[in-house]
């Protein structure tokens, strides 16, 4: 092999690089799903008590954030407060009426998922967080 | 064209086939795990092949004065003829692909009456070159975060200065739009200028076509058919801890774009695409053009390998090889054939 005081050390930097996640994680422990502190009390919505979220679980984790610059759109430039769901409950278009007003934990919900997939909402710029589960 | 734009939809419809079929853990687990091997083993292995060829001459280009004497002004960098010159060319040839910079487009013209060829200089390949490659760079290290937990802070300011317009939800990315715009320059070179259309082969509309399908069916998953990203992220630190975790219920829009990014992997050693190892080992690029000062040996040549004996095919054997053919062709021979 020609060069190889060049050719060596350049693929060792070339499998490195590209095998570095198996390299971080070999010495951390076992990758743990996120835990997530899910609401415990019913809420009451337009006079009815309610527990369920606003679509199914599975909708929401994918598109909850689509969900929210909607409803912000809607309730800002059309003021439309008011979003039906796909089974007919009405909610308000709010993040701290409606969102917060169940995941009150903030931390152990939003944040903890977010964090884990190095996502930094800037809502919390101006939107009011809740403070926790007091 | 039409074979490459076949074999991609070929891939689109396997990948989508898998996770209707319920093969998600072949598609999800098993192929990404296999083509990284594959990737990275055929990688090095070719990097260890062009390492292994003698390079017979010193052939850099150069696009300046060489060192001679001392009244003639010679072009450090146009012409290198130090290691640490070389090094900043190569440096820059890497980062901002300074060759390309150079690109020029001859044309016919007419100048005064009399038909001429100018050569103008043409910078568009260059810039949208840079603009995919750099759109797929940022691309590639946003992905980390699937692949690192706790996800390093570096990331997360490559993200925010990605999204830095904090356009819609989520966030949109300048770099996706950018390495559309690369790839949709690249692509339409080829397909708008006969010259080119003319000389491309499968293998570059291939390339072509894989890599707008993996960026087209990421940027879909991000905007459009959204999937579950936390569940994506443990099957991915499944993949990275090597303790799989069974990706059934993620969209197949995840399993397409898996499918291709596998493909891409396993089809990139053995591509044009392996350029990205090739720009380093390119010897009219890394070497120094010092002819003048320094004796280049072909290592190929049996006083260079210092054996007396050696064994090298003389221009009387050549001939006994090719001498009916030569005579054929009406060249000259020492010996004639017998009759
Ligand atoms: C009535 C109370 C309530 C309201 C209001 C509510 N949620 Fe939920 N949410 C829940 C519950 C309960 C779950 C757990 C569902 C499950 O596990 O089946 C949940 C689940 C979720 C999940 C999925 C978590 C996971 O495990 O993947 C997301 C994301 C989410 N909610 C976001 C929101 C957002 C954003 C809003 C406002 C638009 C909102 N929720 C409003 C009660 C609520
Ligand atoms: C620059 C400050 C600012 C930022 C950043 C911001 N908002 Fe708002 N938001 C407002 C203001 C002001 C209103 C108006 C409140 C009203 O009139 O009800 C509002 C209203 C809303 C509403 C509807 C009304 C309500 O009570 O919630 C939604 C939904 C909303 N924002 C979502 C978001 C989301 C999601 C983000 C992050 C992606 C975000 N906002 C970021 C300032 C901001
Ligand atoms: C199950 C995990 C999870 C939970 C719980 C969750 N999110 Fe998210 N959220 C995500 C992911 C993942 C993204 C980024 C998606 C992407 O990058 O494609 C995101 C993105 C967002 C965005 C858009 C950020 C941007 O600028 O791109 C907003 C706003 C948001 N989430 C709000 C919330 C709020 C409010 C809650 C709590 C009520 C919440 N999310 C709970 C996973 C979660």
């Amino acid at each position: 092999m020609y060069n190889a005081k060049f050719v060596i050390p350049g693929a060792i930097i070339f499998v490195g690089l590209f095998t570095a996640p198996f390299w971080t994680n070999v010495f951390s422990a076992k990758h743990e799903a996120v835990k997530l502190e899910l609401p415990q009390k019913p809420v009451t919505f337009f006079g009815e008590e309610r527990t369920q979220c606003i679509e199914p679980r599975e909708w929401m984790a994918a598109n909850h954030m689509e969900m929210l610059i909607e409803w912000r759109d809607k309730a800002l430039r059309e003021n439309k407060r008011i979003y039906v769901a796909t089974d007919g409950r009405k909610w308000e278009t709010s993040l701290q009426n409606t969102c917060m007003a169940c995941h009150t934990n903030k931390a152990e919900f939003c944040d903890k998922c977010h964090t884990a997939n190095s996502v930094s909402p800037y809502c919390w710029d101006c939107h009011v967080e809740p403070q926790g589960n007091k | 064209m039409t074979i490459a734009f076949a074999a991609t939809l070929l891939i689109l419809f396997v990948g989508w086939a898998g996770s209707a079929l319920g093969l998600q853990y072949l598609f999800g687990v098993i192929l990404p795990l296999v083509a990284g091997a594959v990737f990275i083993i055929g990688f090095v292995w070719k990097l260890v092949r062009w390492a292994k060829s003698p390079v017979p001459f010193a052939i850099p280009t150069v696009a300046g004065q060489q060192r001679s004497l001392d009244w003639i002004k010679p072009s450090r960098l146009e012409c290198p003829w130090t290691t640490p010159a070389v090094l900043v060319r190569m440096l820059l040839e890497v980062f901002a692909f300074r060759s390309l910079f150079r690109n020029t487009r001859a044309e016919r013209t007419v100048i005064d009456g009399t038909p001429r060829v100018t050569y103008f200089s043409n910078k568009w390949l260059w810039l949208f070159a840079l603009l995919f490659h750099y759109g797929m760079l940022v691309i590639i290290i946003r992905h980390a975060r699937f692949f690192l937990d706790p996800v390093p802070a570096c990331i997360a300011v490559v993200e925010f200065v990605d999204g830095v317009f904090q356009i819609g939800a989520p966030r949109f990315y300048l770099t996706d739009a950018f390495i559309l715009a690369g790839l949709a320059f690249l692509l339409l070179r080829r397909v708008v200028s006969e010259r080119l259309r003319y000389i491309s082969l499968p293998a570059d509309w291939f390339a072509l076509f894989l890599l707008i399908a993996i960026a087209v069916s990421g940027i879909l998953m991000r905007y459009v058919c959204k999937v579950d990203i936390n569940q994506v992220k443990e099957v991915i630190m499944g993949l990275a801890t090597l303790h799989p975790v069974s990706p059934t219920g993620i969209g197949s829009i995840f399993f397409i774009h898996v499918t291709f990014v596998s493909v891409l992997l396993i089809y990139f050693p053995f591509s044009k695409l392996m350029h990205m190892g090739g720009v380093f080992m390119s010897p009219t690029r890394n070497m120094k053009c010092n002819t003048r000062q320094e004796r280049h040996v072909n290592p190929w040549n049996p006083w260079a390998i210092d054996d007396p004996q050696a064994n090298y095919h003389k221009y009387a054997e050549y001939e006994d090889d090719y001498r009916d053919a030569m005579v054929e062709a009406g060249l000259p021979v020492d010996k004639q054939p017998e009759a």
